[in-house]
């Protein structure tokens, strides 16, 4: 039997390096799969919980967050797709059209 | 003893294989090892007897939106990408900030010593049939979040048809 705490720390460990790599990389490629990174952080605390309780509630919000990250990838590789399209860049800080 | 054993290699693994992802300067070098951190994260799922998430990790994740992802990197041309430089000017203020979110996350889950703090663990057995359990409590209890998450499906699915078109006529 694992402590939950364990789930946590190891929830918390991997939202961090997410959150690095949304903040640092330039590669936008690189920032979507850094935030699927948070939402596996995430489902990992909810299934840490759900098991705790004794209840599946936590593994049915799982599900519902894998969902969304279905849909995250789709709306933002297609958008991905059309900017590289018009500015032929891949790095985040050259999107700049909306600057001055 | 056996079981950490075995959460200790995942989420070794899970982390190790996570910051290679934002480390690595080839965009398919970083897909291969989320992938692998993505299996682990699956593992630790079957670890808490969570059988249909991991099939669903494996299927979903793994089989859908990490072959998504390795489509749209094979398909741009990241030959010049891979010599420029690969982190941003605001570098050493983005690590400050995560240092304040590590200090926050630190100080919460050590709470004055008395870690989280949860509420007392209810006696009720484990659900022996865990597909089952959770086709109960997503159709019954969370049918209408059922019908929004399809809605969202249908939404991204018209929109990525529509922004990876070429011209709007």
């Amino acid at each position: 039997m694992i402590p939950t705490e364990y789930y946590i720390f190891l929830g918390s460990g991997l939202f961090t390096i997410g959150v690095i790599g949304v903040l640092t990389r330039r590669n936008v490629l690189v920032i979507l799969m850094s935030i699927e990174l948070i939402l596996n952080a995430v489902n990992i605390n909810l299934v840490g919980f759900s098991q705790y309780f004794r209840a599946v509630d936590g593994q049915v919000f799982a599900i519902f967050v894998i969902t969304d990250a279905a849909a995250e990838a789709a709306i933002g590789l297609g958008l991905f797709i059309a900017l590289f399209r018009n500015k032929e860049t891949v790095n985040a800080d050259e999107i700049d059209l909306l600057k001055w | 003893m056996l079981p950490l054993i075995a959460f200790g290699i995942l989420s070794v693994v899970a982390l190790v294989s996570a910051i290679l992802v934002i480390t690595r300067r080839n965009a398919v070098h970083s897909v291969i090892w989320l992938i692998v951190t993505l299996f682990a994260v699956g593992g630790i799922y079957l670890m808490q007897h969570a059988e249909f998430l991991f099939a669903v990790q494996i299927i979903l994740y793994v089989g859908g939106i990490m072959v998504l992802f390795l489509f749209v990197v094979m398909l741009v041309n990241l030959d010049v990408a891979v010599r420029q430089a690969q982190f941003r000017r605001q570098w050493q203020l983005a690590l400050f900030t995560v240092l304040l979110l590590v200090g926050q996350l630190a100080y919460v889950l050590y709470n004055r010593g008395r870690g989280l703090d949860l509420p007392a663990r209810p006696s009720l057995p484990e659900p022996l049939r865990n597909t089952q359990a959770v086709g109960q409590v997503l159709y019954q209890n969370y049918m209408l979040p059922v019908e929004i998450a399809s809605i969202l499906l249908l939404v991204a699915m018209v929109g990525a048809v529509i922004m990876a078109k070429r011209k709007l006529e």
